[in-house]
C-alpha cells in the first residue's frame, strides 16, 4: 500500500486511541496486523459458533443426510423435521413452550417484585436485626441449591403441589434469588438519598417512595433481573427435573431430555429441529436485551 | 424551622421496624422456610436414613462412614475435580486471551462479544448438551469433520469412557463467553497511559502483556476464578444429558451433583444425598477460602 496524503478515517483507530496517534495514517505493519487481526477473529467467531450453525442447518435435512456430514451449506429443507418432532412426544410441543412460559413468566414477575422490595429494606431502611438479616441474605446467594433440595422437596410434597408449578415460582416471589437482592441493593445505594428525603418531607411514607421514586429509576436493574432469570429459569434442568414428572408438565428442557431417550436413530432431525426451537428464545431474548446483559455480567458476573 | 428540626435527620434515628416488615416479609418468609430452615433440615437428615416414605431414624455418623468405602462417590469425586481443575482454567485461558485480542481498539468489537457470547448462553441448555451428545456420537460431527481430513474412525467419543469426559470439559470450554465479557471490562479500566508507558521504554506486546496487563487483571481473574470453580462444581445438565441420566460410560461423566441427584430422587436415600450435599458444601466452600488466602501471593490491588 502506498502512502498517500488522505487523513485517515477514524473509524480505523479505537476510540481509545490518543489523538495524536489519530493524525498519522497507520504503517503498513500495523495496518497488515489489523487485518490479520480481523481475520483470525472471524476464523474464531467461525469455530465457535459451529456446533450452533450445524445444528440449525442439520435440522433442516433429511435423517439420512445429517451424520459424519460436517458441511454448513444448507442444501436441503427439510421441514417435515419440525412437523414430525412438534408431534413426537406425548403432548404437541406447543404444551411444553407453554409451560416453560408460564413458570418463566411467574418467575420474572416474582423476582421483580419481591427482589426489589427487599432491596429497598437493605438499602433505605433501618431495623432490627439488619445485620444478621444482610448476613443472611448473601449466604442465599453462596449456597448451592442441592443442599436444600431435599428439604425443599419435602415441603412442596407434603403440601401436595408435586407436579405442579408453584415449586418453581412460589420461591420467587419470596425473593430467594438473593443474587438478585444484591444487584438491586447496589443499584438503589447509587441512587441518591435526597431524593428520598425531599419526598418525605411532602409527606410521601415509604410505599410511595418505593413505588413512584425509586422504582421507574431501577428500570437498569430491574431489566437485568428480568433478562437474566429468563435465560436462567428457561435453561434450568435441575429442579424442573426434580419437581415436574407428570409429562403434560414437562417444561421445554425435561421435554427435550425425554425426547433423546425415547428416540431411536432414525429421528435425529426432528430432534435437532426441537432443539432449535427450544434454543430460539432465548436467542431473542438476547437480542432484546443484551444492552442489559452486557451491563449485568460485567457487573455482576453472571453466568 | 420546625419542620427541619423533625426533618430527616431526626427520623433516620427512629428504626422503621414496621416498613421493614412490610418490605423484606417476602423474603423473610422464604429465608426462613425456603433456606434457613432446609438448610438445618438436611444437616439433621444427614445423620438419618431418611428415604421419603418413612420417618427418619438417627444412624449417627453412618452416612459419613459409608461415604469412606463408597467406590462410586470416589469415582465422582475423581471425575467432578478432573472437570474443575482441567475445564476451569482452560476456559479462562481462552476468555482472557480473546478478551486481550479484542481489547485494544478492535472494529466490530460488539459483534465479537455477542458472537462469543452465544455459547456461554445456550451452553447450560439442554438442547446443547443433546447437540454435544451428537456430535461426539459415533456417526457425528466430529467424527465427519476427522473424515474429512482423513482420519476415518468409528469411535463414540461419548461412549468410550476414556473420552467422555473430555467432551464434556471441552463444552464447558466452549462457553466462554461470560468470563470473557468480564475480562473485556476489567481491560477497559487500565489506564491507556500504562501501555503509552511501556511502549515508549520499548517494551514488546508481550512484555506489556505480562507486565501492565496480566498484574492489573489479577482481581478480576480472581473473581471469574471464585465464580467459575463454584459454578463447575455444581454442573450437572450436560453430564445428566450427555450420558442419559446414568454417568456413564463406567461412571466416566458420574458428576457429584448427577451422583447427588441418583441417591437422593432416584433411590431415594435422602438421607445419605443430604449428607453428599453437606460434603459438597465443605468440599465448595475450601476451595474458595483456599482461593482467597492463594489470592494473597498473586491478586495485585491498588491502595
Amino acid at each position: 500500500m502506498t502512502t498517500d496524503t488522505i487523513t485517515t478515517p477514524a473509524t480505523t483507530t479505537g476510540p481509545r486511541t490518543p489523538p495524536e496517534l489519530r493524525r498519522h495514517r497507520p504503517s503498513v505493519r500495523t495496518r497488515v496486523f489489523r487485518v490479520l487481526r480481523q481475520a483470525l477473529m472471524i476464523a474464531v467467531v467461525v469455530v465457535a459458533l459451529y456446533p450452533i450453525l450445524w445444528m440449525i442447518v442439520s435440522s433442516l435435512r433429511p435423517d439420512g443426510h445429517i451424520f459424519g456430514n460436517p458441511s454448513l451449506v444448507p442444501n436441503t429443507f427439510e421441514v417435515s423435521n419440525y412437523t414430525s418432532g412438534w408431534n413426537a412426544l406425548g403432548a404437541p410441543f406447543s404444551t411444553y413452550l407453554l409451560n416453560s412460559a408460564l413458570v418463566v413468566a411467574g418467575a420474572i414477575v416474582g423476582n421483580l417484585i419481591s427482589c426489589s422490595m427487599a432491596a429497598y429494606g437493605f438499602a433505605r431502611l433501618r431495623f432490627r436485626f439488619q445485620r444478621p438479616a444482610f448476613v443472611v441474605m448473601l449466604l442465599m446467594i453462596m449456597i448451592p441449591i442441592h443442599v436444600v433440595i431435599v428439604p425443599q422437596y419435602v415441603i412442596w410434597a407434603q403440601a401436595g403441589l408435586i407436579n405442579t408449578v408453584w415449586p418453581l415460582i412460589v420461591p420467587k416471589f419470596l425473593a430467594t434469588d438473593g443474587f438478585f437482592v444484591f444487584l438491586m441493593i447496589q443499584f438503589i445505594r447509587g441512587l441518591p438519598k435526597e431524593l428520598d428525603e425531599a419526598a418525605r418531607i411532602d409527606g410521601a411514607g415509604h410505599g410511595r417512595i418505593f413505588c413512584q421514586i425509586l422504582l421507574p429509576l431501577m428500570t437498569p436493574a430491574l431489566a437485568t433481573t428480568a433478562i437474566f432469570t429468563f435465560i436462567w429459569t428457561w435453561n434450568d434442568f435441575f429442579s424442573q427435573l426434580i419437581y415436574l414428572t407428570d409429562p403434560n408438565l414437562y417444561t421445554v428442557p425435561v421435554a427435550l431430555r425425554s425426547f433423546v431417550d425415547a428416540q431411536s436413530q432414525s429421528s435425529y432431525g426432528a430432534m435437532f429441529a426441537m432443539s432449535v426451537v427450544s434454543v430460539l428464545p432465548l436467542v431473542v431474548a438476547f437480542g432484546v436485551g443484551q444492552k442489559y446483559l452486557v451491563r449485568g455480567i460485567a457487573t455482576t458476573g453472571g453466568k | 424551622m420546625t419542620r427541619r428540626r423533625s426533618g430527616p435527620r431526626v427520623r433516620q434515628e427512629t428504626p422503621d421496624d414496621k416498613a421493614a416488615l412490610v418490605f423484606l416479609g417476602p423474603w423473610l418468609i422464604g429465608a426462613v422456610v425456603l433456606v434457613v430452615g432446609p438448610l438445618l433440615a438436611s444437616l439433621y437428615l444427614a445423620f438419618t436414613d431418611y428415604n421419603l416414605l418413612q420417618d427418619p431414624n438417627f444412624v449417627g455418623l453412618d452416612n459419613f462412614s459409608r461415604m469412606l468405602g463408597d467406590e462410586r462417590l470416589h469415582h465422582s469425586l475423581a471425575v467432578t475435580f478432573t472437570y474443575v481443575i482441567v475445564g476451569v482454567p482452560a476456559q479462562l485461558v481462552v476468555a482472557l486471551a480473546l478478551a486481550v485480542a479484542l481489547d485494544r481498539g478492535m472494529r466490530g468489537l460488539a459483534f465479537y462479544r455477542s458472537a462469543f457470547y452465544l455459547p456461554s448462553m445456550l451452553g447450560s441448555s439442554v438442547a446443547i448438551a443433546v447437540l454435544w451428545r451428537l456430535i461426539f456420537g459415533q456417526a457425528g460431527l466430529f467424527n465427519g469433520l476427522l473424515g474429512a481430513v482423513g482420519i476415518d474412525t468409528s469411535t463414540s467419543w461419548i461412549a468410550d469412557p476414556d473420552t467422555a469426559l473430555w467432551a464434556i470439559i471441552l463444552l464447558h470450554v466452549w462457553t466462554f463467553g461470560s468470563p470473557m465479557v468480564i475480562f473485556l471490562a476489567g481491560l477497559r479500566q487500565i489506564p491507556r497511559e500504562f501501555y503509552e508507558a511501556a511502549s515508549t521504554d520499548g517494551a514488546s506486546p508481550w512484555r506489556q502483556f505480562r507486565s501492565v496487563t496480566l498484574p492489573l487483571l489479577t482481581p478480576i481473574i480472581f473473581f471469574n476464578l471464585v465464580l467459575a470453580i463454584i459454578n463447575a462444581f455444581q454442573s450437572f445438565t450436560q453430564a445428566f444429558v450427555v450420558s442419559g441420566g446414568t454417568g456413564g460410560p463406567s461412571d466416566s461423566t458420574l458428576f457429584y451433583t448427577l451422583y447427588l441427584y441418583q441417591e437422593g430422587f432416584g433411590a431415594f436415600r435422602m438421607g445419605y444425598a443430604s449428607a453428599l450435599a453437606w460434603l459438597l458444601v465443605v468440599i465448595v466452600g475450601a476451595f474458595t477460602l483456599i482461593n482467597f488466602w492463594a489470592s494473597k501471593y498473586w491478586v495485585h490491588y491498588d491502595d
